[in-house]
């Protein structure tokens, strides 16, 4: 089957074999990591645009990383040295960036949605690498990879997610690619952090009790305690919600034997995870940055086939 | 109405033929040392294995056998979209060998082309040869197959296609008209 999408917005506008085409496609561009000579000429003479109004330095890197070792051409725009802080609208950004006609914007922004204005108003592809408290799909689907790498498959995965589940754009994007995928997701944390009505997203289950969240579970994925977004005013203290709501060696204890645990990063060591399980053999953590690489160059060159046949 | 089928080489022909090109491959290379087998996805990878089984047979010596997917490599993905990507497997370093690429039909030579970029990607080879079961004619680029199956002439608008069983044998070899 062939991929139709011409911007990735999100998982919810994904089917199942899109997902699973994208997979593929970043197995096999995980080999392309391995090489000694990491390029490939796959994308040569595209520019990307990698628009980030937030703070990021993974997914940044990693799509700056994916853009180069296919051959396109990546330029980065951050949101402090930007024309932003001159009071420019997103609009007129993008209007101006299109002008010296990119053939794919990565976008951050903090508000969630802006990609699907962005995608509204320009000709070229728009992926989504993070929007507000809304969605972050290629994070999802990394995570997915990691999962069937591990796993061998996502359908039938008991996967338990732990955290600020309110602010995380992380766990949207999870809850519509797993249950997608056939897994069920367990969604964990204290009553503030948890969005009334989440449950009807896909196939999930709340809980508030982290020990019950855990039991059986084929994957545990801790989420970031986000300062910058008020978290703390949710919790009474750090070290209540760390004592609560926090991983470490003797809870893991509950997941299955084999289980992987998963943090999309950045960690707060001794906050929603413990130092012991954050470097543990059932760590995870590393293999989803690594697949980060390839899933990114999966989902330029899946967007790049599409625009450039319309474009043509 | 049904396209106008002409079986070209059948099982026993495409076994000779594979027989053949191994002996020239051997007579070539003065044997075996150094020499390895790399297969293009998808066709050229069951051939590639086929050739390193009768080397095999013929001199006892098992050569490193090799795929290469040239989807990454391909001069056309505005004409026909982003096509899904096979694995690459060379688990041998290319530095010095001898290398046989392998195809199931040399046509207008761009997968070629394609695949030798991708194999300088992957290392230094001293050669690369190439054997094709079939070269249909209607060369784009500047290249040649050093062993041939069959050459067969065609026009444009037919098609040459390589059928394989379930187990990745070929079994026969078809022209079909338009």
């Amino acid at each position: 089957m062939s991929f139709t999408h011409k911007h990735i917005l999100g998982i919810e506008q994904l089917a199942k074999e899109d997902i699973k085409l994208i997979l593929d496609t970043a197995d096999a561009f995980k080999e392309v990591n391995s090489r000694e000579i990491k390029k490939v000429p796959t994308l040569r003479g595209k520019t990307i645009i990698n628009a980030f109004f937030e703070a990021s330095t993974r997914t940044r890197l990693s799509f700056e990383i994916a853009g180069k070792r296919l051959s396109a051409d990546t330029v980065n725009i951050s949101g402090s040295t930007s024309s932003v802080v001159k009071g420019e609208t997103l609009e007129d950004t993008a209007k101006n960036i299109e002008a010296m006609s990119p053939d794919i914007i990565v976008i951050r922004h903090g508000h969630s949605g802006s990609p699907h204005y962005l995608a509204e108003r320009v000709g070229c592809s728009v992926i989504n690498a993070g929007d507000g408290t809304h969605e972050h799909p290629s994070q999802a689907l990394l995570d997915l990879m990691t999962m069937r790498e591990h796993k061998g498959s996502i359908e039938g995965l008991e996967v338990a997610i732990v955290g600020d589940i309110a602010h995380s754009r992380v766990v949207r994007s999870n809850i519509y690619a797993l249950s997608k995928m056939g897994a069920r997701v367990r969604l964990c944390g204290p009553g503030t952090m948890l969005p009334i009505g989440i449950e009807r997203l896909g196939n999930v289950e709340v809980c508030t009790d982290m020990r019950e969240a855990i039991k059986d579970a084929d994957v545990v994925m801790m989420l970031r305690i986000q300062m910058e977004r008020q978290s703390n005013i949710m919790i009474p203290s750090l070290r209540e919600y760390a004592r609560f709501y926090g991983l470490n060696p003797t809870n893991l204890l509950l997941a299955k034997p084999d289980a992987i645990v998963m943090h999309p990063g950045p960690m707060n060591r001794g906050v929603e995870i413990s130092s012991v399980v954050a470097d543990g053999v059932q760590n995870v953590i590393l293999d989803q940055v690594e697949n980060g690489v390839a899933v990114r160059m999966a989902l330029l060159y899946l967007v790049s086939g599409v625009e450039s046949m319309q474009t043509k | 109405m049904a396209k106008a089928e002409t079986i070209i080489l059948d099982k026993a022909g495409i076994d000779r033929a594979i027989t053949r090109v191994a002996h020239e491959i051997l007579e070539y290379n003065k044997g075996c040392v150094d020499l390895a087998l790399i297969g293009i996805r998808t066709g050229g990878d069951h051939l590639a294995s086929l050739l390193q089984s009768r080397i095999n047979k013929i001199e006892e010596i098992e050569v490193p056998l090799g795929a290469v997917d040239i989807t990454m490599y391909r001069d056309d993905l505005a004409a026909r979209g982003s096509k899904p990507i096979g694995k690459t497997e060379i688990p041998f370093p290319l530095d010095g060998k001898h290398v046989v690429l392998v195809d199931d039909v040399l046509y207008t030579g761009r997968t070629i082309r394609s695949a030798m970029d991708a194999l300088m990607d992957f290392g230094r080879p001293s050669t690369i040869q190439l054997a094709v079961l079939i070269d249909r004619g209607h060369r784009e680029l500047p290249i040649r197959s050093d062993y041939v199956g069959r050459n067969v002439p065609t026009a444009r608008e037919e098609d040459v296609v390589v059928v394989f069983d379930e187990n990745q044998n070929p079994v026969e070899v078809k022209l079909v008209k338009p």
